[in-house]
This record gives structure tokens, sequence and C-alpha cells, in this order.
């Protein structure tokens, strides 16, 4: 540490040189700080305290498949389950089928199971009270300017009323948000109406639903009340799959897209390119300074110090550029989200990005480091002080 | 005074890098081919245009000696072509596959108010009525070009991993075949009509597990044998056909059905046809061709894609424009003498910061050049899926096209201009005296 004055004089011998190549490792994890975040936030999709508690049933046969109502009564008999609640989708839309609205009609106990949705009890009464009343997600009653107590018409873009159209008439009582700004993505979307108000008034369904989502009481059995409700539907016309909510969001995601493996490929190549640069930089660097090296070694300084204070140069021309560049990506990433209003949604850098960012940086330093400090240490202070 | 100078010389230089980069991206590749031959011209006929191409041999002859650090420039610009190249040909690739699976004298027709055909529902009557329109074609036989098919979507175990995924189920009537003359059988037959028989698409088949002809699989929980593998190039390769009466007996639809897809009389015929449904009473359709109905549903997924690639792109150039910059200084720096030595015998200042500007865009062609080879090598007809409309596994290749290689070797010149730029102003005025002394 008390050469540390010396370390950041070399380091910046150059300045033009040293900010240029600080500013390429700047981009460098820039980048990855924000291909990391996304990357995380995927990952931590629905893995929350609460959600571990919850499991997902839904049809195994086909995606748009739907459950008898009947199950329900079943499943709450199933050892372990605490509560059981239902929800079906509505495939809202308002004004326009392009703006899309997450609606679901759910049962009259559906925020039972989810206590990470914030909510006004009286306006969750007067929902249980009205037939045609809906909860709205803050986000939406921003997006829309809704007031409660009005009245608004949504399209539903697969179910007709019972008029034959598909223009459906709702009532909005109460706001819902998320108890956690952080996890607020989906809740603030959202839109949930009465599901008897529904089923009663298209055609299409008669007592089914989408799927069902139950609390256990104990997690670490949840595996065992999965099966033991998949085995109350098998061998019939509806049969079922039931896994965490988390596995069964991750499912989905990974149909979509390997996110992993897409950042990990960009940020392979990024690093690669990154790592030919500051070693170039830093090999550019120790070639100019043999002279001074030597003379270190002449006036004590072992071999391996003399390694030592190049990996330490290199890992801190990397940890600087780094730091800023992850630094500037925790800032934009929010900056981006809130600009858009919402629009596009950034996520904030995680403290595993920090880390994993932190770990990449010293490995680099050190691998870019490598080869001139080896070159360093084995200096032959002779021939170095004669110029050859 | 010397500030305001250097300031006003800041400016000019930001000027001249703007007016430049607009015009790169704005101008055609003529107009950019017909500046080169220019550039070119002036390079053989003019003094100071010779006498740049003579320093700038001299300088890509030393290449040699300056391995390393001319490396760091074409890996550097390489890499952000080749990630930039692979990125936009994923949009491409996805584009093509969706948006060519239309065309101008296919109609599809859908209830009215819905955003895709796995949403739409149409009553048999309905049906009826828009297989009679008069714009629909008849074949031979007089009977309508028109097939009403059913979409439902099946969960089946994937071949990579073993995870379920879901596939298009398409039940399709009789003229399914004629409808769609992109459609080829490649192995086996086509599924007779009132037995439980799949025939499944090449992208099906490679995405899913066991969609061999011969197997069976379980769908809806009644067991299908897959009969027939079909291609088409485009996403209907993604899914499976089999008799419509059937996957509406199996799935309890009824009679109804989600579409009506018919061949119209010719591409000039259709806003009749949109005339003659919207005027009948009876009907709440919505009327699209094929190609723009396929063209809206990929139009959100390929506009992410493709501005996904573009910032990922921007932010690794711009570390590549630091990486180019910081070589290209050091390069100059090192060759001072040598400058010197040139403007001491006459050389003006032009052809120097002409040669270095040459020499560092010849670098970063190459660069691009090698991006985008790597880019083809690696990628080109690469496939891969998605979850098409929310319900459907949708396989689709990387298509690497020529347009995009350009676009490549663009962006390539684009951060060599900008790399060399500066080391170039930076190297002329050197006072001949102090860089003949500099060691």
């Amino acid at each position: 540490m008390k050469y540390f004055h010396l370390i950041w004089a070399a380091l910046f011998r150059r300045k033009t040189r040293t900010l240029l190549t600080l500013a390429s490792i700047l981009a460098a994890f820039l980048l990855f700080g924000l291909l990391d975040g996304v990357r995380t936030s995927f990952d931590e999709l629905g893995r929350n305290a609460d959600g571990a508690q919850r499991l997902q049933t839904s049809s195994r046969l086909s995606l748009v498949q739907m459950l008898p109502l009947a199950l329900e009564p079943r499943i709450r008999q199933v050892a372990n389950i605490e509560d059981v609640t239902y929800a079906s989708w509505f495939g809202g839309a308002y004004q326009s089928p392009k703006n899309q609205i997450f609606s679901f009609a759910v049962a009259p106990n559906y925020l039972d199971l989810y206590p990470e949705i914030e909510f006004d009890p009286a306006q969750r009464e007067a929902w249980q009270q009205t037939r045609t009343g809906i909860l709205v997600g803050q986000g939406l009653m921003k997006r829309f300017d809704w007031k409660v107590g009005q009245k608004i018409p949504l399209q539903s873009t697969i179910f007709p009323n019972s008029d034959g159209s598909l223009n459906w008439s709702f009532d909005i009582v109460g706001v819902i948000r998320a108890r956690d700004p952080r996890q607020s993505g989906l809740t603030d979307q959202l839109v949930l109406m009465h599901y008897k108000y529904f089923e009663e008034s298209t055609p299409y369904i008669n007592s089914e639903v989408a799927w069902y989502v139950s609390k256990v009481a104990d997690v670490r059995r949840a595996d065992a009340a999965a099966k033991a409700i998949d085995a109350l539907s098998a061998n019939s016309p509806h049969e079922t799959r039931t896994m965490s909510e988390q596995a069964a969001l991750a499912a989905q995601l990974k149909q979509v897209a390997d996110i992993g493996m897409i950042v990990g490929s960009i940020m392979g190549a990024v690093f690669f390119t990154l790592l030919l640069l500051t070693g170039n930089t830093m090999a550019q660097a120790v070639r100019e300074r043999t002279s001074e090296l030597a003379v270190l070694k002449t006036i004590g300084f072992t071999s391996t110090s003399v390694l030592c204070m190049v990996l330490a140069e290199s890992v801190l021309l990397v940890l600087l550029g780094g730091a800023l560049g992850l630094g500037l990506a925790a800032l934009l990433g929010p900056l981006v989200s809130a600009g858009s209003g919402g629009a596009i949604n950034l996520p904030a850098i995680g403290w595993r990005s920090w880390l994993l960012g932190l770990g990449l940086m010293v490995g680099i330093g050190l691998l870019v480091g490598a080869l001139p400090a080896l070159r360093a240490m084995r200096l032959n202070i002779v021939d170095a002080l004669a110029g050859r | 005074m010397n500030m305001l100078r250097s300031l006003l010389r800041g400016l000019g230089l930001a000027a001249v890098l703007v007016v430049f980069l607009v015009a790169w991206i704005v101008l055609p590749w003529p107009a950019l081919l017909g500046l080169a031959v220019l550039f070119a011209l002036w390079l053989l006929l003019t003094r100071s245009g010779r006498q740049a191409a003579s320093v700038t041999r001299v300088g890509v002859s030393t290449l040699g000696q300056r391995l390393g650090a001319s490396s760091v420039v074409v890996v550097g610009i390489a890499g952000v072509v080749g990630v930039l190249v692979a990125l936009l040909a994923m949009a491409e690739g996805y584009r093509q596959t969706v948006s060519g699976s239309g065309n101008a004298e296919t109609a599809i027709v859908l209830r009215g108010g819905s955003s895709a055909e796995l949403m739409s529902v149409l009553d048999r009557e309905t049906v009826n009525v828009v297989e009679r329109a008069p714009e629909v074609a008849r074949d031979a036989e007089g009977r309508p070009l028109a097939s009403p098919e059913l979409l439902v979507s099946a969960n089946l175990p994937r071949r990579d991993g073993g995870d379920e995924g879901s596939v298009t189920l398409r039940g399709v009537g009789p003229m399914a075949w004629a409808v769609r003359p992109a459609v080829q059988l490649v192995e086996g037959r086509r599924f007779e009509p009132g037995r439980r028989e799949l025939v499944v698409g090449k992208g099906a088949r490679r995405q899913f597990a066991g969609l061999e002809p011969g197997r069976s699989v379980r769908l809806g929980n009644e067991t299908w044998t897959v009969v027939g593998v079909f291609a088409s190039g485009d996403s209907t390769e993604s899914e499976m056909w089999a008799d419509a009466e059937i996957v509406s007996a199996v799935y309890r639809r009824g009679s109804s059905r989600a579409s009506v897809v018919a061949r119209l009389t010719s591409a000039r015929a259709f806003n009749a046809f949109k005339a003659t449904l919207a005027a009948d009473p009876r009907l709440k359709v919505e009327a699209s061709t094929t190609r723009d109905y396929y063209a809206s549903q990929s139009a959100t997924m390929t506009k992410v894609l493709r501005i996904i690639g573009i910032v990922v792109g921007s932010i690794m150039a711009i570390g590549a424009v630091f990486g180019a910059l910081n070589t290209m200084f050091a390069s100059v720096a090192a060759r001072a003498r040598e400058i010197a030595t040139l403007r001491a015998i006459g050389f003006r200042g032009l052809p120097v910061v002409v040669a270095v500007m040459l020499e560092t865009m010849l670098l970063a062609a190459l660069g691009g050049l090698l991006g985008g080879l790597l880019a083809w090598l690696l990628f080109n007809g690469y496939t891969a899926s998605t979850l098409a409309g929310g319900v459907s596994q949708l396989s689709f290749e990387f298509k690497v096209t020529g347009a995009l290689l350009w676009q490549g070797l663009k962006w390539a010149l684009a951060i060599g201009f900008i790399g060399g730029l500066f080391p170039a102003l930076r190297a002329a005025p050197l006072p001949v005296t102090d860089a003949l002394r500099a060691a």
C-alpha cells in the first residue's frame, strides 16, 4: 500500500493513453452492467419470499386449455395446502387492440394469496360488493389518467360479452400497488375483475378457470403437495401440472429466449477485445519503462515486488475504468426507465452484478498484466540499464 | 487569443465530424461509391494527392513493425462488427421468417377485434358466408379455395433439455394445401381426413422430440400418429397440421373455427373482398392479406431485436473508437521522427493527415471484413426459436444478408475515420525541429 503513489504515478505518466484506455474499459463495463442487470432481473423474476409459498396449477396439455372450477374444493383438501385461489385471462385492451392490458378474472380471495400487493381495505370491501368492480394497478391509473369511481370500457380480444360484442364495462373501485417498489413491474399494470361477472357474461366459459394458485403451509414439503394436486386430475381430460410459481415463470421465460446464453456470448466478445486492448496498453507501458524498472531493482526492490507492482498497476487500471463503467450503468438504468415513462424498464444493478463485475475486473487486470509483469520480473539489470 | 483559436479549431473539427457522420449514414451506396472514385482520382492526379498516396504506401509497408498495435485496431473493430451483424441477423431472420409467410393474393379473415389468429373465433355460419364471397378464387371443380382453420396450442417435450414447450396445432380443411402453395410435403404423406394423423413442419420437428413419421405422440390426451413432414420456408414450418374435424372433436371446439384463409382471384380483388364482407350485416369480421397480417405480427419483436442490436453495437463501437484512438496516437508518436523528416523534405501537412487517416481506415476496413466474415461463418443459418404470439414456439434462422455486411463495413469505416482523425491532426503540425530531436 505504501507504493500506491508510485503505481498511480506510473499509470498516469502518459495521460492521454491512460485516459483513452480507461474510456474503452468504461464502455465495456457499461455494457456489462446493463446486460447483466437484464439477465439477473429475468433470473429473479418471481423469486421472492412470498412467491416461494405459492404453487401454480395449469393444464398440462396446452397453454390455452382451461381447468374445471370443481377442482377448487378438491385442491383445498390436499394436505399442506392452506388456501386456494383461481384466475383466468381476460385479454383486455383499452380503446384499441394495440393497448393491451394485463387483465385477469379472479376469485374473491385472490389478494389473500398475494400479500405483496398493497391495497386500501375499504377499497377492497367495495370491490367485494361491486359485481362489475375492478382493482387497477397504479401505473395504469397514471398512464390513462383514470380516477377511482370512474366507469371504463374495456375490450376483450378473446371473449365476447353476453350481448355478443367484445365491449365490457367496468367500475374502478380501487387502486393496487406493489408493497416493494423494486418489484413493482407487473402489479402496477394489473387489472383484477370478478370471475363471477366474467363467467356469467361470456358464453365461452362455463365453470372453467385458466389456472389455480395455492399456498402451502410448509414450504419444505411443497413438492409432495404439488404431486398430490396433479394426482387429483391424473387420467382425466384435464390433466394438470403443478409447479412452484418461480419454476413456472422460469419455464415460460426459457421458451422466449435463453437470455443467459445471449448475454454471455455478447460479453465474451466484448471482454475478449478488451483484453487485447488493455494488454497492448500495458505491454507498451512496461516496455517504455524498462530502464526505470531496472533502477528500482538496483536500489533493492526484489523481482517479486516488481512483478507485484506491475500487476497492481494493471489491476488498478481495469478497476478504475470498470468501476466508472458500472457506476454509469447504475445511474443510466433508472434514468432511462424514468425518462421513457415506464415504456422501457431497465433494471437497477444489484449487488450480485457488482460482485461479478468486480471479480471480472480483477481477473482481467491480472490476465492483462501477467505477461508484462513476468517480463519486468525477469529483467536483467545490466542489459536494461544499457538500453539493450 | 490562443484560447479562442483552439476553441474555434475544436468547433471546426466537431463540425467536420458531424457532417461526415451524417453524410455517411444518409447517403446511399452509389453516392458513396462516387465519392470514393473522386477520392481515388484525387490521389492519382493531383500533386498533394500523389504525395498522400506515397506516404500511405510507406506507412502501410511498415505495418509489419507495428503488428501488435495494428492488430488491436483490427480485432477491436472486428468484435464490434461481428456482434452487430450477429444481432441484426437475428432480427432479420425473424422478420423474414414471419413476414415471408404471406403474400398479397391470400387473405386471412378473423373475428373483428382479434389481435391474433389464436384469439379469434368464427362460427359455422360466418365461415360459410365468407367462403361464398365472389372474390374468392375457385378451383377446377368450382369449389372455393378457402380453408377454415382451427388453432390450438399443445405442449410437447422439447428436443433439448426435455422441458416442455408449446407448439401450434392447426386443424385444416381439405383446401389448405391448395391455398398455401408454398407448403410442400418433403417426407411421408398427407393426413387422411377422419383419422388422428399429423403432418408436422420441419421447424416443429427440429424443436420437439418424437415428431418423426411413423411415431406416435400424445396430444390433448389422445394418441396421434405422425405421417408426414412438410416444409415451407416460413413460420408455417413451426406448426403441426391435422384434420380440423378431428382437432375440434378432441379439443371440444364444436363447429367453430379460428380463421378462414382464402386465395383471392387476384391481388387487386382484395379491396372488393373486404367491401363484400363489410357490407354483410351478419358478419363481424376483419380481413387482411396474409402479407399484412404476418408483417404486423412480427413488427414489434423485430423492432425490439434491431434496437437491442444497435444499442449494444453502439456501446461497443464507442469502446472501439477509443481503442483505435489510443493505438493511432501511439503509432503517430512512434513515427514522429519519420513524419518530421517527410515534412523537412517538402511534404505538406495535408498529405500526412490524409495518409494517417487512410492507414487507419484500411485497418478498420480489414477489421470490418473480418468481423463480417466471422459473423457469417458462425451465425448464418443458425437456428433459434422463440415464443411467438405468446403461445407457441417459432423457429427461425439467423440470416446474414449482404445489406447487413455492408452496414457492418460502414460502421467499421466510420470508427476508423473518427479513430484516425484526431491522431492525424496531432501529427501534421508537429514542429519539424522538435520532432527530429525526439528520441
